[in-house]
Protein backbone atom coordinates (compact mmCIF):
# COMPACT_ATOMS: atom_id res chain seq x y z
CA UNK A 1 0.00 0.00 0.00
CA UNK A 2 1.24 3.21 -0.93
CA UNK A 3 1.79 6.16 1.76
CA UNK A 4 -1.16 8.18 2.79
CA UNK A 5 -0.66 12.44 2.55
CA UNK A 6 -0.97 15.83 2.40
CA UNK A 7 -0.67 17.47 -0.86
CA UNK A 8 -1.99 19.65 -2.67
CA UNK A 9 -3.79 17.87 -6.25
CA UNK A 10 -2.00 19.40 -8.81
CA UNK A 11 1.36 18.55 -7.32
CA UNK A 12 -0.24 15.11 -6.92
CA UNK A 13 -0.52 14.94 -10.56
CA UNK A 14 2.51 15.88 -11.56
CA UNK A 15 3.89 13.04 -9.21
CA UNK A 16 1.86 10.90 -10.81
CA UNK A 17 3.40 12.21 -14.37
CA UNK A 18 6.68 10.78 -12.60
CA UNK A 19 5.99 7.53 -12.00
CA UNK A 20 4.47 7.52 -15.51
CA UNK A 21 7.95 7.76 -16.66
CA UNK A 22 6.80 10.18 -19.54
CA UNK A 23 9.93 10.71 -22.17
CA UNK A 24 8.32 13.90 -23.00
CA UNK A 25 5.93 16.93 -21.29
CA UNK A 26 5.47 20.10 -23.56
CA UNK A 27 3.31 22.51 -22.09
CA UNK A 28 2.58 26.28 -21.49
CA UNK A 29 1.54 27.51 -18.12
CA UNK A 30 -1.92 28.81 -17.96
CA UNK A 31 -3.67 29.02 -14.34
CA UNK A 32 -5.44 27.40 -12.87
CA UNK A 33 -3.31 24.19 -15.19
CA UNK A 34 -0.11 25.95 -14.19
CA UNK A 35 0.99 24.12 -10.04
CA UNK A 36 1.00 21.09 -12.39
CA UNK A 37 3.57 21.73 -15.20
CA UNK A 38 5.90 24.23 -12.77
CA UNK A 39 6.31 20.93 -10.73
CA UNK A 40 7.19 18.83 -13.53
CA UNK A 41 9.64 21.12 -14.94
CA UNK A 42 11.51 21.22 -11.75
CA UNK A 43 11.30 17.54 -11.29
CA UNK A 44 13.15 17.36 -14.87
CA UNK A 45 15.29 20.11 -13.81
CA UNK A 46 16.33 18.39 -10.64
CA UNK A 47 16.98 14.82 -12.66
CA UNK A 48 14.53 13.40 -10.89
CA UNK A 49 13.42 12.11 -14.15
CA UNK A 50 15.05 11.84 -17.09
CA UNK A 51 12.82 13.42 -19.78
CA UNK A 52 12.71 16.49 -22.21
CA UNK A 53 10.58 18.85 -20.71
CA UNK A 54 9.85 21.43 -23.68
CA UNK A 55 8.71 24.97 -22.49
CA UNK A 56 6.66 26.21 -25.76
CA UNK A 57 5.12 29.94 -27.16
CA UNK A 58 1.71 28.79 -26.98
CA UNK A 59 -0.55 25.62 -26.69
CA UNK A 60 -1.33 25.15 -30.38
CA UNK A 61 2.57 24.45 -30.03
CA UNK A 62 2.59 22.75 -26.78
CA UNK A 63 -0.33 20.43 -28.41
CA UNK A 64 2.21 20.32 -31.77
CA UNK A 65 5.23 18.88 -30.66
CA UNK A 66 3.23 16.29 -28.36
CA UNK A 67 1.98 15.11 -31.56
CA UNK A 68 5.56 14.92 -33.36
CA UNK A 69 7.01 13.49 -30.11
CA UNK A 70 4.67 10.71 -29.62
CA UNK A 71 4.40 9.67 -33.64
CA UNK A 72 8.24 8.89 -32.49
CA UNK A 73 7.27 6.28 -30.16
CA UNK A 74 7.76 8.65 -26.90
CA UNK A 75 5.33 8.74 -24.13
CA UNK A 76 4.11 12.45 -24.14
CA UNK A 77 2.17 14.26 -21.83
CA UNK A 78 0.97 17.58 -21.87
CA UNK A 79 -1.71 20.00 -19.37
CA UNK A 80 -3.90 23.35 -20.47
CA UNK A 81 -7.12 24.45 -19.24
CA UNK A 82 -9.22 27.04 -20.80
CA UNK A 83 -8.22 29.37 -23.12
CA UNK A 84 -5.13 26.90 -23.82
CA UNK A 85 -7.33 24.16 -24.81
CA UNK A 86 -9.07 26.55 -27.50
CA UNK A 87 -5.97 27.30 -28.80
CA UNK A 88 -4.74 23.28 -29.30
CA UNK A 89 -8.37 23.01 -31.01
CA UNK A 90 -7.10 22.18 -34.35
CA UNK A 91 -4.71 19.68 -33.21
CA UNK A 92 -6.76 17.87 -31.38
CA UNK A 93 -8.04 16.12 -34.09
CA UNK A 94 -4.72 15.77 -35.70
CA UNK A 95 -3.61 13.78 -32.49
CA UNK A 96 -6.74 11.35 -32.09
CA UNK A 97 -6.56 10.42 -35.95
CA UNK A 98 -3.04 9.65 -36.59
CA UNK A 99 -3.80 7.51 -33.16
CA UNK A 100 -1.23 9.01 -30.73
CA UNK A 101 -1.65 7.81 -27.29
CA UNK A 102 -1.01 11.53 -25.64
CA UNK A 103 -2.19 12.14 -22.39
CA UNK A 104 -3.45 15.57 -21.30
CA UNK A 105 -4.63 16.85 -17.67
CA UNK A 106 -7.12 19.40 -18.45
CA UNK A 107 -7.69 21.51 -15.14
CA UNK A 108 -11.71 23.09 -16.39
CA UNK A 109 -11.99 26.51 -16.48
CA UNK A 110 -14.35 28.82 -18.03
CA UNK A 111 -14.25 30.81 -21.35
CA UNK A 112 -13.87 34.31 -21.82
CA UNK A 113 -15.54 36.60 -22.14
CA UNK A 114 -15.00 37.57 -19.87
CA UNK A 115 -12.01 37.06 -18.57
CA UNK A 116 -12.88 33.99 -15.52
CA UNK A 117 -9.63 31.93 -14.68
CA UNK A 118 -12.40 30.10 -12.73
CA UNK A 119 -13.81 26.43 -13.02
CA UNK A 120 -16.28 25.66 -15.36
CA UNK A 121 -16.50 22.79 -18.01
CA UNK A 122 -17.31 24.94 -21.23
CA UNK A 123 -13.40 24.57 -22.54
CA UNK A 124 -14.01 20.84 -22.74
CA UNK A 125 -17.62 20.48 -23.50
CA UNK A 126 -16.17 22.65 -26.72
CA UNK A 127 -13.95 19.79 -27.45
CA UNK A 128 -16.26 17.13 -26.87
CA UNK A 129 -16.13 15.81 -30.26
CA UNK A 130 -12.27 15.52 -31.04
CA UNK A 131 -11.80 11.69 -30.69
CA UNK A 132 -10.11 11.71 -27.40
CA UNK A 133 -11.25 9.10 -24.43
CA UNK A 134 -12.40 11.52 -21.12
CA UNK A 135 -12.56 11.10 -18.38
CA UNK A 136 -13.67 13.43 -15.11
CA UNK A 137 -12.04 12.97 -11.78
CA UNK A 138 -14.29 14.05 -8.27
CA UNK A 139 -11.35 14.39 -5.87
CA UNK A 140 -7.78 14.49 -5.84
CA UNK A 141 -7.08 10.89 -5.69
CA UNK A 142 -9.18 10.09 -8.36
CA UNK A 143 -7.65 12.67 -10.48
CA UNK A 144 -4.12 11.19 -9.37
CA UNK A 145 -5.16 7.64 -10.01
CA UNK A 146 -6.86 8.55 -13.26
CA UNK A 147 -3.81 9.92 -14.81
CA UNK A 148 -1.86 5.86 -14.76
CA UNK A 149 -5.27 4.70 -16.01
CA UNK A 150 -5.09 6.98 -18.87
CA UNK A 151 -1.43 6.14 -20.24
CA UNK A 152 -2.37 2.61 -20.04
CA UNK A 153 -5.67 2.97 -21.79
CA UNK A 154 -4.25 5.07 -24.89
CA UNK A 155 -1.22 2.98 -25.37
CA UNK A 156 -3.05 -0.59 -25.47
CA UNK A 157 -2.40 -1.45 -28.94
CA UNK A 158 -6.29 -2.21 -28.65
CA UNK A 159 -6.79 1.69 -28.70
CA UNK A 160 -3.86 3.92 -29.44
CA UNK A 161 -5.94 7.25 -28.93
CA UNK A 162 -5.11 9.86 -26.80
CA UNK A 163 -6.99 10.76 -23.44
CA UNK A 164 -7.87 13.74 -21.28
CA UNK A 165 -8.34 13.89 -17.62
CA UNK A 166 -10.48 16.59 -16.56
CA UNK A 167 -10.29 18.09 -12.92
CA UNK A 168 -11.98 21.30 -11.73
CA UNK A 169 -9.84 24.48 -11.99
CA UNK A 170 -9.08 25.59 -8.24
CA UNK A 171 -12.10 23.13 -6.34
CA UNK A 172 -9.53 20.82 -6.95
CA UNK A 173 -6.50 21.68 -8.52
CA UNK A 174 -5.81 24.02 -5.91
CA UNK A 175 -6.78 21.88 -2.76
CA UNK A 176 -4.44 20.59 -0.05
CA UNK A 177 -5.99 16.73 0.73
CA UNK A 178 -5.34 12.98 1.48
CA UNK A 179 -3.74 11.55 -1.09
CA UNK A 180 -2.62 7.48 -1.46
CA UNK A 181 0.82 7.75 -3.70
CA UNK A 182 1.45 5.01 -5.29
CA UNK A 183 4.83 3.13 -4.85
CA UNK A 184 6.79 2.85 -8.45
CA UNK A 185 7.43 -0.92 -8.51
CA UNK A 186 2.93 -1.27 -8.46
CA UNK A 187 2.57 1.86 -11.01
CA UNK A 188 5.32 -0.20 -13.17
CA UNK A 189 3.52 -3.23 -12.56
CA UNK A 190 0.44 -1.53 -14.07
CA UNK A 191 2.23 0.84 -16.69
CA UNK A 192 4.29 -1.30 -18.90
CA UNK A 193 6.80 0.81 -21.45
CA UNK A 194 5.23 2.41 -23.99
CA UNK A 195 5.61 0.06 -26.96
CA UNK A 196 4.65 1.67 -30.35
CA UNK A 197 2.70 0.22 -32.95
CA UNK A 198 4.44 1.93 -35.50
CA UNK A 199 6.60 5.07 -35.30
CA UNK A 200 8.41 8.01 -37.31
CA UNK A 201 12.32 6.39 -37.34
CA UNK A 202 14.65 7.76 -40.17
CA UNK A 203 15.96 4.03 -40.59
CA UNK A 204 12.86 3.01 -41.67
CA UNK A 205 10.57 5.96 -43.32
CA UNK A 206 6.75 6.26 -42.97
CA UNK A 207 4.74 8.84 -43.35
CA UNK A 208 2.38 9.79 -40.67
CA UNK A 209 -1.33 12.15 -41.98
CA UNK A 210 -0.86 12.51 -44.89
CA UNK A 211 -3.88 13.40 -47.82
CA UNK A 212 -6.47 11.63 -47.13
CA UNK A 213 -8.31 11.50 -50.87
CA UNK A 214 -11.98 11.16 -50.57
CA UNK A 215 -11.64 7.35 -51.39
CA UNK A 216 -9.87 7.31 -47.70
CA UNK A 217 -10.94 9.67 -45.70
CA UNK A 218 -14.49 7.94 -44.99
CA UNK A 219 -12.44 4.88 -43.73
CA UNK A 220 -9.59 6.74 -41.31
CA UNK A 221 -12.64 9.00 -39.75
CA UNK A 222 -14.79 5.41 -39.20
CA UNK A 223 -11.73 3.62 -37.67
CA UNK A 224 -11.26 6.40 -35.23
CA UNK A 225 -14.82 6.18 -34.13
CA UNK A 226 -15.10 2.31 -34.20
CA UNK A 227 -11.51 2.72 -32.21
CA UNK A 228 -12.94 4.80 -29.45
CA UNK A 229 -16.18 3.02 -29.07
CA UNK A 230 -14.29 0.33 -28.30
CA UNK A 231 -11.95 1.42 -26.06
CA UNK A 232 -14.83 0.97 -23.90
CA UNK A 233 -13.77 -2.51 -23.39
CA UNK A 234 -9.94 -1.83 -22.37
CA UNK A 235 -11.00 1.27 -20.06
CA UNK A 236 -12.78 -1.36 -18.16
CA UNK A 237 -10.74 -3.73 -18.08
CA UNK A 238 -7.63 -0.75 -17.03
CA UNK A 239 -10.13 -0.03 -14.22
CA UNK A 240 -10.36 -3.64 -12.74
CA UNK A 241 -6.52 -3.92 -13.15
CA UNK A 242 -6.28 -0.76 -11.16
CA UNK A 243 -8.28 -2.22 -8.12
CA UNK A 244 -6.42 -5.18 -7.99
CA UNK A 245 -3.14 -3.24 -7.61
CA UNK A 246 -3.77 -0.53 -6.06
CA UNK A 247 -7.19 -1.35 -3.99
CA UNK A 248 -9.49 1.74 -5.50
CA UNK A 249 -12.23 0.06 -8.03
CA UNK A 250 -13.05 2.35 -10.69
CA UNK A 251 -16.38 2.07 -13.04
CA UNK A 252 -17.63 4.39 -16.39
CA UNK A 253 -21.01 4.84 -14.28
CA UNK A 254 -20.58 5.64 -10.82
CA UNK A 255 -23.98 5.46 -8.32
CA UNK A 256 -24.58 7.00 -5.00
CA UNK A 257 -27.71 5.86 -2.76
CA UNK A 258 -29.96 4.93 -5.86
CA UNK A 259 -31.04 1.75 -4.44
CA UNK A 260 -35.28 2.37 -4.64
CA UNK A 261 -34.70 6.22 -5.78
CA UNK A 262 -37.51 8.03 -7.72
CA UNK A 263 -35.06 11.08 -8.60
CA UNK A 264 -31.84 10.91 -9.62
CA UNK A 265 -29.03 13.24 -9.65
CA UNK A 266 -26.40 13.72 -12.52
CA UNK A 267 -23.24 15.14 -11.62
CA UNK A 268 -19.15 15.03 -13.33
CA UNK A 269 -16.23 16.79 -11.69
CA UNK A 270 -15.83 18.12 -7.87
CA UNK A 271 -19.40 18.96 -7.61
CA UNK A 272 -20.07 15.47 -7.09
CA UNK A 273 -19.32 15.02 -3.40
CA UNK A 274 -21.27 17.96 -2.44
CA UNK A 275 -24.19 16.18 -3.70
CA UNK A 276 -23.80 13.37 -2.27
CA UNK A 277 -24.09 14.57 1.09
CA UNK A 278 -27.10 16.47 -0.37
CA UNK A 279 -28.62 13.13 -0.99
CA UNK A 280 -27.58 12.38 2.12
CA UNK A 281 -29.78 15.02 3.83
CA UNK A 282 -32.72 14.25 1.60
CA UNK A 283 -32.54 10.51 2.23
CA UNK A 284 -32.58 11.47 6.20
CA UNK A 285 -36.06 13.19 5.42
CA UNK A 286 -37.21 10.64 3.70
CA UNK A 287 -37.12 11.50 0.20
CA UNK A 288 -35.91 8.83 -2.39
CA UNK A 289 -33.18 10.23 -3.81
CA UNK A 290 -29.91 9.17 -5.24
CA UNK A 291 -26.73 10.52 -7.61
CA UNK A 292 -25.32 9.04 -10.64
CA UNK A 293 -21.86 10.85 -11.66
CA UNK A 294 -20.28 9.92 -15.06
CA UNK A 295 -16.77 9.60 -15.16
CA UNK A 296 -16.44 8.10 -18.47
CA UNK A 297 -17.44 11.34 -20.83
CA UNK A 298 -15.46 9.47 -24.35
CA UNK A 299 -16.56 7.41 -25.59
CA UNK A 300 -20.21 7.70 -23.39
CA UNK A 301 -21.03 4.64 -21.52
CA UNK A 302 -24.61 4.54 -22.43
CA UNK A 303 -25.40 1.09 -21.62
CA UNK A 304 -23.80 1.48 -17.82
CA UNK A 305 -26.03 5.28 -17.74
CA UNK A 306 -29.17 3.26 -18.80
CA UNK A 307 -28.50 0.45 -16.17
CA UNK A 308 -27.95 3.21 -13.65
CA UNK A 309 -31.06 5.28 -14.21
CA UNK A 310 -33.43 3.03 -15.66
CA UNK A 311 -35.75 2.86 -12.38
CA UNK A 312 -35.77 6.64 -12.07
CA UNK A 313 -38.93 8.75 -12.88
CA UNK A 314 -37.27 12.31 -12.46
CA UNK A 315 -33.67 12.84 -13.47
CA UNK A 316 -32.07 16.40 -12.15
CA UNK A 317 -29.08 17.07 -14.55
CA UNK A 318 -26.13 19.48 -13.49
CA UNK A 319 -24.06 21.39 -16.24
CA UNK A 320 -21.56 23.73 -16.07
CA UNK A 321 -20.98 24.76 -19.48
CA UNK A 322 -24.18 26.03 -21.63
CA UNK A 323 -24.99 24.59 -25.40
CA UNK A 324 -25.31 27.97 -26.70
CA UNK A 325 -28.66 27.70 -29.15
CA UNK A 326 -29.73 24.34 -27.79
CA UNK A 327 -31.68 25.24 -24.53
CA UNK A 328 -29.66 23.96 -21.60
CA UNK A 329 -26.36 22.43 -21.10
CA UNK A 330 -23.76 19.50 -23.07
CA UNK A 331 -24.40 16.86 -20.44
CA UNK A 332 -28.31 17.38 -20.60
CA UNK A 333 -28.22 16.61 -24.36
CA UNK A 334 -26.34 13.68 -24.36
CA UNK A 335 -28.50 12.29 -21.68
CA UNK A 336 -31.49 12.84 -23.17
CA UNK A 337 -30.06 10.96 -26.32
CA UNK A 338 -28.57 8.50 -24.90
CA UNK A 339 -32.35 7.63 -22.70
CA UNK A 340 -34.59 8.47 -25.52
CA UNK A 341 -35.00 4.93 -27.04
CA UNK A 342 -36.19 3.77 -24.37
CA UNK A 343 -40.33 3.25 -24.13
CA UNK A 344 -40.59 4.35 -20.21
CA UNK A 345 -38.48 7.48 -20.47
CA UNK A 346 -37.94 9.21 -17.32
CA UNK A 347 -38.42 13.12 -16.63
CA UNK A 348 -35.40 14.91 -17.28
CA UNK A 349 -35.17 18.85 -16.19
CA UNK A 350 -31.64 20.46 -16.34
CA UNK A 351 -29.97 22.96 -14.27
CA UNK A 352 -27.46 25.16 -15.19
CA UNK A 353 -24.52 26.20 -12.34
CA UNK A 354 -21.60 26.88 -11.21
CA UNK A 355 -20.29 28.74 -13.84
CA UNK A 356 -16.70 30.19 -14.05
CA UNK A 357 -16.72 29.00 -10.43
CA UNK A 358 -19.61 30.13 -9.35
CA UNK A 359 -19.88 28.16 -6.08
CA UNK A 360 -22.52 25.30 -5.94
CA UNK A 361 -23.66 24.49 -2.43
CA UNK A 362 -25.66 21.91 -0.96
CA UNK A 363 -28.83 24.28 -0.80
CA UNK A 364 -27.99 24.19 -4.74
CA UNK A 365 -28.72 20.81 -4.98
CA UNK A 366 -31.49 20.06 -2.73
CA UNK A 367 -33.48 22.88 -4.75
CA UNK A 368 -32.77 20.90 -7.82
CA UNK A 369 -34.37 17.63 -6.77
CA UNK A 370 -37.36 19.89 -5.57
CA UNK A 371 -37.43 22.03 -8.85
CA UNK A 372 -37.31 18.93 -11.05
CA UNK A 373 -39.91 17.03 -8.56
CA UNK A 374 -42.57 19.90 -8.59
CA UNK A 375 -42.04 20.21 -12.20
CA UNK A 376 -42.37 16.68 -12.71
CA UNK A 377 -45.74 16.66 -10.75
CA UNK A 378 -47.35 19.50 -12.60
CA UNK A 379 -46.56 18.04 -15.69
CA UNK A 380 -44.25 21.26 -16.79
CA UNK A 381 -42.73 20.83 -19.76
CA UNK A 382 -38.94 19.18 -19.36
CA UNK A 383 -36.51 21.98 -20.01
CA UNK A 384 -33.69 23.56 -18.08
CA UNK A 385 -32.84 26.50 -15.35
CA UNK A 386 -30.41 28.18 -14.90
CA UNK A 387 -29.78 28.16 -10.58
CA UNK A 388 -28.83 31.00 -8.63
CA UNK A 389 -28.52 33.31 -11.55
CA UNK A 390 -29.64 37.61 -11.41
CA UNK A 391 -31.61 37.86 -14.28
CA UNK A 392 -31.73 41.64 -14.32
CA UNK B 1 -15.83 19.02 11.06
CA UNK B 2 -14.20 22.06 12.04
CA UNK B 3 -13.48 24.50 9.78
CA UNK B 4 -11.03 27.54 10.26
CA UNK B 5 -10.82 30.68 7.35
CA UNK B 6 -7.27 32.42 7.98
CA UNK B 7 -6.88 36.66 6.99
CA UNK B 8 -4.05 37.91 5.90
CA UNK B 9 -2.44 39.88 3.33
CA UNK B 10 -0.44 38.67 0.23
CA UNK B 11 3.15 37.21 1.34
CA UNK B 12 2.84 36.61 5.13
CA UNK B 13 1.93 33.12 4.24
CA UNK B 14 -1.77 32.26 5.02
CA UNK B 15 -2.05 30.16 2.22
CA UNK B 16 1.35 28.72 4.09
CA UNK B 17 -0.15 27.84 7.12
CA UNK B 18 -3.42 26.29 5.89
CA UNK B 19 -0.71 23.88 3.89
CA UNK B 20 0.95 23.43 7.02
CA UNK B 21 -2.06 22.55 9.11
CA UNK B 22 -3.56 20.10 6.35
CA UNK B 23 -0.15 18.11 6.06
CA UNK B 24 0.37 17.99 9.62
CA UNK B 25 -3.56 16.81 10.34
CA UNK B 26 -3.42 14.42 7.51
CA UNK B 27 -0.44 12.98 8.91
CA UNK B 28 -1.78 12.41 11.98
CA UNK B 29 -4.33 10.13 10.44
CA UNK B 30 -7.05 12.64 10.08
CA UNK B 31 -8.62 14.17 6.91
CA UNK B 32 -8.34 17.86 5.79
CA UNK B 33 -8.93 20.14 2.84
CA UNK B 34 -6.95 23.15 2.84
CA UNK B 35 -7.63 25.70 0.15
CA UNK B 36 -6.84 29.52 -0.80
CA UNK B 37 -8.97 31.84 -2.15
CA UNK B 38 -9.39 31.44 -5.50
CA UNK B 39 -8.26 33.79 -7.80
CA UNK B 40 -5.21 36.42 -8.73
CA UNK B 41 -3.08 37.27 -5.41
CA UNK B 42 -1.58 40.29 -5.04
CA UNK B 43 1.16 41.27 -2.58
CA UNK B 44 0.06 43.34 0.46
CA UNK B 45 -3.90 42.90 -0.53
CA UNK B 46 -5.57 41.24 2.56
CA UNK B 47 -6.18 37.20 1.58
CA UNK B 48 -7.89 34.72 3.02
CA UNK B 49 -7.46 30.81 2.96
CA UNK B 50 -9.34 27.74 4.48
CA UNK B 51 -9.02 24.80 6.03
CA UNK B 52 -11.38 21.78 7.07
CA UNK B 53 -10.09 19.32 9.28
CA UNK B 54 -12.31 16.33 10.46
CA UNK B 55 -11.76 12.30 11.73
CA UNK B 56 -13.79 11.25 8.61
CA UNK B 57 -13.17 11.95 4.92
CA UNK B 58 -14.37 15.09 3.56
CA UNK B 59 -16.42 15.33 0.74
CA UNK B 60 -17.91 18.85 1.39
CA UNK B 61 -16.37 21.01 -1.48
CA UNK B 62 -18.29 24.04 -1.47
CA UNK B 63 -16.97 27.44 0.15
CA UNK B 64 -16.85 27.87 4.22
CA UNK B 65 -19.50 29.90 4.44
CA UNK B 66 -20.11 29.48 8.34
CA UNK B 67 -16.33 29.17 9.98
CA UNK B 68 -16.17 28.13 13.73
CA UNK B 69 -12.52 29.61 13.66
CA UNK B 70 -10.94 32.93 12.48
CA UNK B 71 -7.16 33.19 12.57
CA UNK B 72 -6.31 37.01 11.60
CA UNK B 73 -2.61 37.40 10.79
CA UNK B 74 -2.38 40.93 10.37
CA UNK B 75 -3.53 43.42 13.08
CA UNK B 76 -4.30 45.89 10.12
CA UNK B 77 -7.39 43.73 9.35
CA UNK B 78 -9.33 43.30 12.81
CA UNK B 79 -11.13 46.33 11.96
CA UNK B 80 -12.47 44.76 8.86
CA UNK B 81 -16.21 43.73 8.76
CA UNK B 82 -14.92 40.85 6.86
CA UNK B 83 -13.24 38.87 10.13
CA UNK B 84 -16.64 38.21 11.41
CA UNK B 85 -18.72 37.61 8.65
CA UNK B 86 -20.28 33.91 9.38
CA UNK B 87 -18.53 33.28 12.14
CA UNK B 88 -20.49 31.12 14.06
CA UNK B 89 -21.50 32.72 17.32
CA UNK B 90 -19.83 30.54 19.78
CA UNK B 91 -16.85 30.40 17.35
CA UNK B 92 -13.25 31.78 18.02
CA UNK B 93 -11.12 34.65 16.70
CA UNK B 94 -7.31 34.32 16.83
CA UNK B 95 -5.33 37.27 16.56
CA UNK B 96 -2.77 38.64 15.15
CA UNK B 97 -2.22 41.95 18.52
CA UNK B 98 -0.29 43.90 20.74
CA UNK B 99 -3.91 45.37 22.54
CA UNK B 100 -5.08 43.46 25.31
CA UNK B 101 -8.25 41.36 25.21
CA UNK B 102 -10.05 44.07 27.33
CA UNK B 103 -8.69 46.88 24.48
CA UNK B 104 -9.79 44.56 21.54
CA UNK B 105 -13.59 44.04 22.71
CA UNK B 106 -13.99 47.61 23.75
CA UNK B 107 -12.84 48.87 20.06
CA UNK B 108 -14.63 45.82 17.90
CA UNK B 109 -17.89 44.25 17.85
CA UNK B 110 -16.32 40.89 18.41
CA UNK B 111 -18.87 38.51 20.75
CA UNK B 112 -17.07 35.25 20.00
CA UNK B 113 -14.05 33.96 22.20
CA UNK B 114 -11.01 35.13 21.88
CA UNK B 115 -7.31 34.17 21.88
CA UNK B 116 -4.77 37.07 21.24
CA UNK B 117 -0.66 36.79 20.59
CA UNK B 118 1.87 39.77 19.47
CA UNK B 119 2.99 37.33 16.39
CA UNK B 120 4.46 40.29 14.64
CA UNK B 121 6.53 40.91 17.82
CA UNK B 122 7.62 37.56 17.51
CA UNK B 123 8.00 37.20 14.38
CA UNK B 124 10.50 40.32 14.32
CA UNK B 125 12.25 38.66 16.86
CA UNK B 126 12.81 35.14 16.36
CA UNK B 127 12.24 35.28 12.14
CA UNK B 128 13.86 38.75 11.82
CA UNK B 129 10.71 39.07 8.76
CA UNK B 130 7.22 40.84 10.31
CA UNK B 131 6.15 37.13 8.43
CA UNK B 132 3.15 35.89 10.84
CA UNK B 133 2.07 32.46 9.52
CA UNK B 134 4.14 30.18 11.82
CA UNK B 135 4.08 32.22 14.44
CA UNK B 136 0.38 32.34 14.29
CA UNK B 137 0.35 28.52 14.20
CA UNK B 138 1.54 28.56 17.85
CA UNK B 139 -1.30 30.39 18.67
CA UNK B 140 -3.63 28.37 17.27
CA UNK B 141 -2.76 25.62 18.09
CA UNK B 142 -2.70 26.43 21.72
CA UNK B 143 -6.41 27.80 21.57
CA UNK B 144 -7.66 24.60 19.59
CA UNK B 145 -5.47 21.30 19.82
CA UNK B 146 -6.55 20.74 16.30
CA UNK B 147 -3.32 19.21 15.96
CA UNK B 148 -0.25 18.03 17.85
CA UNK B 149 2.59 20.39 18.11
CA UNK B 150 4.99 17.37 16.95
CA UNK B 151 2.92 16.87 14.25
CA UNK B 152 2.88 20.80 13.76
CA UNK B 153 6.64 20.59 13.46
CA UNK B 154 7.08 17.67 11.77
CA UNK B 155 5.18 19.33 9.05
CA UNK B 156 7.16 22.86 9.58
CA UNK B 157 10.57 20.45 8.97
CA UNK B 158 9.45 18.85 5.16
CA UNK B 159 8.28 22.44 4.64
CA UNK B 160 11.60 24.53 5.53
CA UNK B 161 14.13 22.44 5.80
CA UNK B 162 16.74 23.93 7.60
CA UNK B 163 14.99 27.31 8.38
CA UNK B 164 12.28 24.63 10.21
CA UNK B 165 14.09 25.30 13.32
CA UNK B 166 13.56 29.32 13.85
CA UNK B 167 9.71 29.25 12.50
CA UNK B 168 9.32 26.26 14.96
CA UNK B 169 10.80 28.43 17.70
CA UNK B 170 8.40 31.25 16.77
CA UNK B 171 5.81 28.94 16.99
CA UNK B 172 6.43 27.25 20.11
CA UNK B 173 7.07 30.98 21.55
CA UNK B 174 3.43 31.87 20.28
CA UNK B 175 2.17 29.02 22.18
CA UNK B 176 3.03 30.13 25.35
CA UNK B 177 2.11 33.70 24.75
CA UNK B 178 -1.26 33.38 23.50
CA UNK B 179 -3.64 34.46 25.65
CA UNK B 180 -6.92 32.63 25.85
CA UNK B 181 -10.09 34.30 26.58
CA UNK B 182 -13.83 33.15 27.57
Amino acid sequence: MGKRIGIEVSIAVAEAVKLCDVDVISAYPITPQTHIVERLSEIVADGELDAEFIPVESEHTAISVAAGASATGARVYTATSAQGLALMHEILFIVSSMRLPVVMTVANRALSAPISIWCDHSDIMAERDIGWIQTFAINGQETYDLTFHAFRVAEDHRVLLPAVVNFDGFTLTHVIEPIEMAEKEAVDRYLPPFQPKLRLDPDHPITMGPVGVPEIYSEARRQLEVSLLSSKKVIVEAWEEFGRIFGRYYHPIETYRTEDASTILITMGSATETAMLAVDSLRDKGQKVGLVYIRLWRPFPHEEFFEAVKEAKVIAVLDRAISYGMGGGPVFSEVKASLYNLTQRPYIKNFVAGLGGRDIPIENFIEMVDRAEFSAANGLPPTYEHLDVREE
Amino acid sequence: MIEIRFHGRGGQGAVTCVELLAKAAISEGKYAQGFPSFGPERRGAPVMAFLRVDDVPIRLRQKIYQPDIVVILDPGLLHTKEIISGLKENGLIIANSAESVEQLRERLPYKQRLAIVDATKIALEVLRVPITNTTMLGALIRATNIVSKEAMIKALKERFGYLAERNKMAMERAFLETVVSG
